[in-house]
C-alpha cells in the first residue's frame, strides 16, 4: 500500500515535472510581457529595467533554471498583473471551481445513477427511451451554446436568473446545470450499459436461482458491481472540471481557475500560469488516488 | 479418413450490409440520425458549390431578417445575420469547415495514437515507459489550456488547430489501443505465430491491429462528437477559426452580441452542432447494440414459431 | 430405489425456441422428463444439445425474449409452475428447488463475501438474518468440507480454490433443504481429483436430505457414476431414456451407442491400439534439469519468494514416438510446453533438439528450428486469428519461413494439407468461426504440418473438444503420425485418453515429474500414489 503511494507519487511529480517544464518554455513562446504591461510610447531603456527586474533578460534556459530554484524554496513567482505572490491569486480562485466541480459532479453522478439503473431495468421501455435521449442529448449538447440559450430565456427573457457573477443561490443555478449536462449525459449511458452487462451475467442467474427478488438483483448485485466502470468515467469527468471549466467560468463570469488561466496568458502573466498548473496537477494528483482507494473498496479483487 | 462436411446452414453474418440495414431500419431514432448525417456529409461536399456564393453576398434589405419568412426565398428561411447574409446558406457552408476539421484531427489522433498504444503495448522497452508518461501528461494537461497556449503561439490556423485537437485526443486511442494488445498478445493465435518465428512487427501489423482497429474506429464515432464540441468551444472563445473562414462554432461567437435583438444568428448554428453531435452519439450507441451478442436481439425481428 | 410412482418434478412436451432474424431455433424439441425425492437424474448430451435449456426453464431463468416456451408444462409438487404468479414462482426458487453452475467463479457475485451470498438465500425466504443467517452459513460450509469456516465465511470467492468455490455453490444451494438440486455440470472445470470429492459431497448430501438430484452433463463417467436414470439429448431431443444400467450396457439409439464407443476410457480390448508402429532409436529432443522459477514477491526486506513452476524436468523424446505429459493444472505442464515452443525462457537446463541446445541458439538457428517443431493449442477458438481466413492461417508459416514452399504452389499445398486433415480444398476460403470445434482443431494440425515439422507438441489439442470428436482428432494424429513419421509431445491432465496413444507417459505434480514409464506398464502397475490417485479418479459406475 505505502509502495503502492510512492509509485503513485513519483509518477505524478514527473508527470507534473515534464507539465511545468512544457507550459514554461510555451508560454514565453507567446511573447514578451513587457508590450502589455508598458505604455506603448515607452522607451528601449524602460523596456530593459522592466526585463532586468522580471528576469527576463536572462537567456530562457537560465530563466528556467532559476524559476526551478525557486520552485524548490516553494517561491512561485510574482504576479505581473496583480503584482502579490501567483500562487496566492490561484490558490485564491481554486476554491470557486472546486465548489461548482464538486456540486456538479456530485449531482450528476448520483442522478445518473438512478436514471441509468431504472433505464437498466426495463431495457426498451419508454422510460428506458426518454432517458437515453435525453442523455445522448445532454452528452451532445454544445455547452457554451446551452449556456448563451439559457442567458437569453432565463436571464434576459424571462429575468427569473442573474445574468452572471456570484452571489446568492440564484448564481449557482445556470452554471451548475450547464457543467452537469455533459457528464450526466455520458454517465447515464455508462451506467445503463454496465448495467445491463452485468444483469446478463452469471452470478444474476445465481441470483434468481436463489430465489432473491427483483430490487436485490437490480440494486444489491448488478448495480454494486456496475459501479467501478462509473467511478473510473466520473474520476475523468471530475479532472476535466477541476482544471477549470473555462466556457462556463467566462461565460458566467465566474471567478475560478479556468478563467484565471485564460486571463493569464492572455496578459502573458507567466508566473500565475505555471502556478495555477501546479495547483490543479496537485488537485488532480489527490483526485486520482482517492479514486484508486474507492476501487479497492468497490472490489474485493483489487489490492494495492 | 472421414471427410467432415461443413456446417450447412451458413449463419447470418452481422457485419454483412444487408443485415446491418436491416437493424438500422427496425431503429426509427437511429435511421434519422444516420440519414440527417448524410444530409450533413452532403453539405459539407457539396455546399460550398451549391450556395457558396449566396452566403457570403451582403443584402442590405436582409440585414437580421427574423426566420420563418420566405419573402426573401427559401435560402433565407432560418433568418439572416447582421450582414444580411442568409443563415441557411452559411450552414450549409460552414459544414465543410466543422467536420473537415473534426474529421482531419480525429483520423491524425487516431493514426498517430493507434500507432502509439500498438507500440507501448507490445514492447517494454524504454520507449513504451516514454509514451506512457507522455500520454500521462497530456492527459493531465487542461486540453483548452493546451490549445490556448499553442494557437496563441503559433497563431490560429486551421492546420495548428487541427493538430491541437489532434494532441489533445490521443491519449484515448494510445490507451485503449494499449489495453487492447495488453490481452491480444497473451491471445493463444499470436503465442502460435510466435512460436512460428513470425518477427513482432508481422505480429503487431498482421495479428494484432486487425482486431484493435475495429475498437478505435467505434471510438472515433463517439470522439468525433467530442471533436466538433471542442473545435466549436474554441473557435466561440475566439481562438479556433479565423475570419474570413467559419464553423459552426465561429456562427454562435459572431452571434452572441445580439442574442436580445437577434436569437437566430447564434441558435441556428448551436442547433446543427447538437443535432450532428447527437445523431453521432446515437448511431455509434445503436452500433455498440449491434456489435453486442448479449443486446443485437433487440434490433433483431423476432418471429415466433406458430402454435 | 427410485419412486417413479409419486414424481417431484414432471416436464411434459417441453419445446423452447430462440427468437432471431430468422427462423427460430429450436432449442429443445418435446422433451419430457421427471424426478423423485431421493432420485437422481442424469441428463447427457454433447455441447448444443439443449440440456441445459429445459433445466433453466423449470427455473424460470430463460429471457423471453429471445426465449419462447412454445409448448410444454413443468409440474412441480402437483403445480403448474408457468401459471404462478412471479411472487410465487420466486418463493419456489432456491427454496425448494435450488441450482449449481459449472464455472463457480463466474457465477459467485465478486464483491460480495462467501457469507453474505450463503446468508442471502435465508433472508430473502424470511428464514434468518443478520447473526443467526451468518451461524447458519458458518454451519452449512462446515458442512460441505470448507476447513475453518468461521474464518473463510469473510472470504470473497476469489480466495477460494475451483472445488472450493463448488462447494461454497453446493452450501449455498443447499441451505433450505430444497426437493430437487439442479447441478448444470458441476464438475467440469475441475481437476479429476476434485472431480471425484465433489461428486462424493453431493452423493452424500442427497443420501442426508433425500432430495432429488437432476445432474447435467457431457461426462459420459460422471453420468454413470451418479444416475439411477438417465435421459440422452441430442440437437434438442431426447433420443434414449432409461434405467442407467440398462442405457450404458444395452444402448438402443445410434447415436449413445457412437458416444458410448467413443469412451477413451474403456478396456484396452475394446478400443483400438493407436500408439505408434516404428520407433527409430534415434533421440529427437533431450530435455535436461529444465527448470522455471517465478518471482512472487520481491522487496528490499522481504527478501525474493519465488516459485517453481517447473522443477528439474528431465525427459527425452525418440523420433516416430509419442511423450505423454500428464498432469492435473498447476502442475507445470504447459510451462514445459511454452519453454519448448520458445515462447518462455526457462531459468536452468537444457533442450537438446537434433544435437542443439534449443536455448542457446542464435536467431537463424532458432529460425530452422521453429520450422522442425510445431504446436497445437487446447483453445481451437483462441489459437486462430478470427480476421483470416484458412488459407492466410495455413500459409502463414510460408510467409516466415520462405523456402519451404514456392509461393505458385501454395494454392495447391493448401488443398493437400486440408485434405490430409479431412477438410475439403473450398474451406481455405472461410473463417474459422465458420467451423466447429473439431474442424477448427484439424485446421490447427494443418496449420502445424504446414512447416513440415517433425515434432509437435499438443497443449490440452483435444479438452475443449465433445468425446466423440475426441477420439475422431485422436484417430488423425495417430494416422498423420504414421504416414509422415511425426513424434508428438502430447500434453493433457487427462489420463485416460493417452492411454491407447503415447507410447510413453510422464506424470507430473506440482512442476515435478513424479513418475514416468511405457504407457502400458504405467496403467498396470503404477508405482506413485499420486498416479495410482489419478487413475482411481476417474469415476466409477454407480451400479458396479
Amino acid at each position: 500500500m505505502i509502495a503502492y503511494l510512492g509509485r503513485r507519487a513519483s509518477h505524478s511529480i514527473l508527470s507534473v515535472i515534464g507539465l511545468l517544464t512544457l507550459v514554461f518554455f510555451l508560454t514565453r513562446l507567446t511573447g514578451d510581457p513587457s508590450a502589455l504591461y508598458l505604455p506603448l510610447d515607452s522607451t528601449a531603456e524602460a523596456r530593459a529595467d522592466f526585463a532586468r527586474l522580471n528576469g527576463l533578460d536572462q537567456p530562457i534556459y537560465w530563466q528556467f533554471l532559476e524559476y526551478l530554484r525557486d520552485l524548490l524554496q516553494l517561491d512561485f513567482g510574482q504576479s505581473l498583473r496583480q503584482n502579490r505572490s501567483a500562487i496566492e491569486v490561484a490558490l485564491e480562485a481554486f476554491p470557486e471551481t472546486l465548489k461548482l466541480a464538486v456540486v456538479a459532479i456530485t449531482l450528476s453522478t448520483a442522478s445518473a445513477i438512478l436514471v441509468g439503473s431504472l433505464a437498466a431495468a426495463r431495457p426498451g421501455s419508454v422510460f428506458d427511451r426518454i432517458a437515453s435521449l435525453v442523455s445522448l442529448a445532454g452528452a451532445s449538447a454544445p455547452d457554451f451554446w446551452v449556456a448563451i440559450v439559457g442567458i437569453l430565456v432565463f436571464a434576459v427573457g424571462l429575468e427569473l436568473l442573474p445574468t452572471s457573477g456570484t452571489g446568492g443561490w440564484a448564481h449557482w443555478i445556470m452554471p451548475t446545470f450547464v457543467l452537469m449536462l455533459r457528464p450526466f449525459g455520458l454517465l447515464v449511458q455508462v451506467v445503463r450499459g454496465t448495467m445491463l452487462s452485468a444483469l446478463a451475467s452469471p452470478y444474476i442467474k445465481t441470483a434468481r436461482a436463489k430465489g432473491l427478488s427483483r430490487q436485490k438483483i437490480i440494486f444489491g448485485h448488478a448495480l454494486r458491481n456496475s459501479l467501478l466502470p462509473v467511478v473510473t468515467v466520473a474520476g475523468d469527468l471530475a479532472t476535466s472540471l477541476i482544471n477549470g471549466a473555462v466556457v462556463v467560468e467566462s461565460i458566467f463570469g465566474w471567478p475560478g481557475i479556468g478563467k484565471l488561466m485564460i486571463d493569464s496568458i492572455i496578459q502573458r502573466d507567466f508566473a500565475v500560469v505555471q502556478s495555477t498548473i501546479l495547483v490543479t496537477a496537485t488537485a488532480i494528483f489527490i483526485l486520482n488516488i482517492a479514486i484508486d482507494l474507492l476501487y479497492a473498496v468497490l472490489d474485493p479483487r483489487i489490492r494495492y | 479418413m472421414t471427410i467432415i462436411t461443413p456446417d450447412t446452414k451458413p449463419a447470418a453474418v452481422p457485419g454483412s450490409s444487408r443485415v446491418l440495414l436491416a437493424y438500422l431500419k427496425r431503429d426509427k431514432l437511429a435511421l434519422a440520425a444516420a440519414i440527417f448525417l448524410a444530409i450533413v456529409v452532403l453539405a459539407a461536399i457539396l455546399g460550398p458549390w451549391l450556395v457558396g456564393d449566396v452566403a457570403s453576398r451582403l443584402g442590405l434589405r436582409q440585414r437580421n431578417l427574423a426566420p420563418f419568412s420566405l419573402e426573401s426565398g427559401w435560402i433565407y428561411v432560418l433568418g439572416a445575420d447582421t450582414l444580411g447574409r442568409p443563415i441557411l446558406a452559411r450552414l450549409i457552408v460552414g459544414a465543410q469547415n466543422t467536420l473537415g476539421i473534426a474529421a482531419a484531427a480525429v483520423f491524425a489522433s487516431m493514426l498517430v495514437g493507434g500507432t502509439l498504444g500498438l507500440i507501448a503495448g507490445y514492447s517494454e522497452r524504454w520507449y513504451s515507459h516514454l509514451i506512457l508518461r507522455l500520454a500521462d501528461i497530456v492527459m493531465s494537461f487542461p486540453s483548452l489550456l493546451l490549445a490556448l497556449i499553442v494557437l496563441y503561439t503559433l497563431g490560429p490556423s486551421i492546420t495548428n488547430l487541427v493538430i491541437v485537437l489532434a494532441v489533445t485526443r490521443m491519449p484515448i486511442y494510445l490507451r485503449t489501443a494499449r489495453a487492447e494488445v495488453l490481452e491480444l498478445r497473451e491471445r493463444m493465435f499470436v503465442s502460435a505465430a510466435r512460436a512460428m518465428g513470425a518477427t513482432p512487427a508481422r505480429i503487431i501489423i498482421r495479428h494484432i491491429a486487425p482486431l484493435v482497429l475495429p475498437t478505435l474506429v467505434t471510438i472515433s464515432a463517439i470522439d468525433f462528437a467530442t471533436v466538433i464540441l471542442s473545435e466549436s468551444a474554441l473557435s466561440f472563445l475566439g481562438l479556433g477559426i479565423q475570419p474570413p473562414d467559419f464553423t459552426w462554432g465561429a456562427m454562435v461567437a459572431n452571434g452572441r452580441g445580439y442574442l436580445a435583438t437577434a436569437w437566430w444568428i447564434a441558435f441556428w448554428p448551436g442547433l446543427a452542432i447538437m443535432l450532428t453531435t447527437l445523431s453521432l452519439n446515437i448511431l455509434s450507441n445503436w452500433a455498440r447494440t449491434v456489435a453486442d451478442p448479449q443486446q443485437r436481439w433487440r434490433l433483431q425481428k423476432l418471429r415466433k414459431a406458430a402454435r | 430405489m427410485s419412486n417413479a410412482s409419486n414424481p417431484i418434478l414432471k416436464v411434459a412436451g417441453l419445446t423452447v425456441d430462440f427468437l432471431s432474424d430468422v427462423e427460430p431455433v429450436r432449442a429443445v424439441d418435446d422433451v419430457s422428463f421427471h424426478v423423485s425425492r431421493g432420485e437422481t437424474l442424469v441428463i447427457l448430451g454433447e455441447s448444443g444439445s439443449g440440456k441445459s435449456v429445459s433445466t433453466s426453464t423449470v427455473m424460470d431463468l430463460i429471457d423471453c425474449p429471445p426465449g419462447d416456451i412454445v409448448a410444454g408444462s413443468c409440474f412441480f409438487d402437483g403445480v403448474e409452475l408457468s401459471g404462478l404468479d412471479a411472487e410465487t414462482r420466486r418463493s419456489i426458487n432456491g427454496r425448494r428447488i435450488a441450482m449449481i453452475f459449472q464455472d463457480p467463479l463466474a457465477y459467485l457475485n465478486p464483491v460480495y463475501t462467501v457469507g453474505r451470498q450463503i446468508g442471502e438465500v435465508y433472508e430473502s425466504h424470511g428464514a434468518g438474518s443478520g447473526k443467526e443467517a451468518r451461524a447458519k452459513a458458518i454451519e452449512l460450509l462446515r458442512r460441505v468440507g470448507i476447513p475453518e469456516p468461521e474464518n473463510r465465511v469473510d472470504f470473497y470467492p476469489h480466495q477460494f480454490s475451483g472445488g472450493q468455490r463448488q462447494r461454497v455453490m453446493i452450501a449455498m444451494a443447499i441451505a433450505l433443504k430444497p426437493d430437487i438440486l439442479i447441478a448444470d455440470e458441476p464438475t467440469t472445470a475441475l481437476d479429476v481429483s476434485v472431480q471425484a470429492q465433489i461428486l462424493d459431497l453431493l452423493r452424500d448430501l442427497q443420501r442426508e436430505t433425500g432430495m432429488a438430484l437432476i445432474m447435467i452433463t457431457h461426462d459420459l463417467e460422471v453420468a454413470a457414476s451418479m444416475a439411477d436414470r438417465i435421459i440422452v439429448m441430442n440437437g434438442g431431443k431426447v433420443v434414449e431414456t432409461g434405467i442407467a444400467e440398462e442405457v450404458f450396457s444395452n444402448p438402443q439409439h445410434a447415436y449413445t451407442r457412437r458416444l458410448i464407443s467413443a469412451l477413451p476410457h474403456g478396456d484396452a480390448a475394446e478400443t483400438p491400439n493407436r500408439r505408434s508402429t516404428k520407433i527409430a532409436g534415434e533421440t529427437l529432443l533431450k530435455v535436461e534439469h529444465l527448470t522455471k522459477d517465478y518471482v512472487l514477491a520481491s522487496g528490499a526486506f522481504a527478501g525474493k519468494r519465488t516459485f517453481k513452476a517447473v522443477d528439474d524436468v528431465s525427459f527425452e523424446v525418440r523420433r516416430g514416438e509419442t511423450l505423454g505429459i500428464v498432469g492435473e493444472s498447476g502442475s507445470g505442464k504447459s510451462s514445459v510446453a511454452r519453454m519448448l515452443l520458445g515462447l518462455n525462457e526457462p531459468s536452468s537446463g537444457r533442450a537438446v533438439f537434433a544435437g542443439e541446445n534449443i536455448f542457446e541458439m542464435n536467431a537463424k538457428r532458432l529460425m530452422a528450428f521453429r520450422r522442425k517443431v510445431q504446436m497445437v493449442f487446447q483453445d481451437p477458438y483462441g489459437s486462430m486469428n478470427p480476421r483470416m481466413r484458412v488459407y492466410s492461417i495455413i500459409s502463414e508459416p510460408w510467409v516466415i519461413h520462405r523456402d519451404i514452399v514456392p509461393k505458385n504452389k501454395w494454392k495447391e499445398r493448401v488443398a493437400e494439407l486440408l485434405e490430409l486433415v479431412g477438410l475439403l480444398p473450398e474451406h481455405a476460403d472461410r473463417y474459422p468461426h465458420q467451423f466447429s470445434g473439431g474442424q477448427r482443431q484439424r485446421i490447427a494440425i494443418a496449420r502445424a504440418l504446414a512447416s513440415e515439422p517433425e515434432l509437435i507438441i499438443c497443449d490440452e489439442a483435444v479438452s475443449a473438444l465433445d468425446v466423440s470428436i475426441q477420439a475422431q482428432v485422436i484417430d488423425l494424429l495417430a494416422d498423420l503420425r504414421t504416414r509422415l513419421g511425426l513424434s508428438y509431445v502430447f500434453i493433457t491432465h487427462d489420463l485416460p485418453i493417452v492411454r491407447h496413444f503415447a507410447d510413453r507417459i510422464m506424470v507430473m505434480k506440482n512442476g515435478k515429474i513424479v513418475e514416468q514409464g511405457q504407457t502400458s506398464a504405467l496403467f498396470a502397475a503404477p508405482r506413485h500414489e499420486y498416479t495410482q490417485s489419478l487413475l482411481q479418479a476417474v469415476p466409477k459406475p454407480k451400479w458396479l
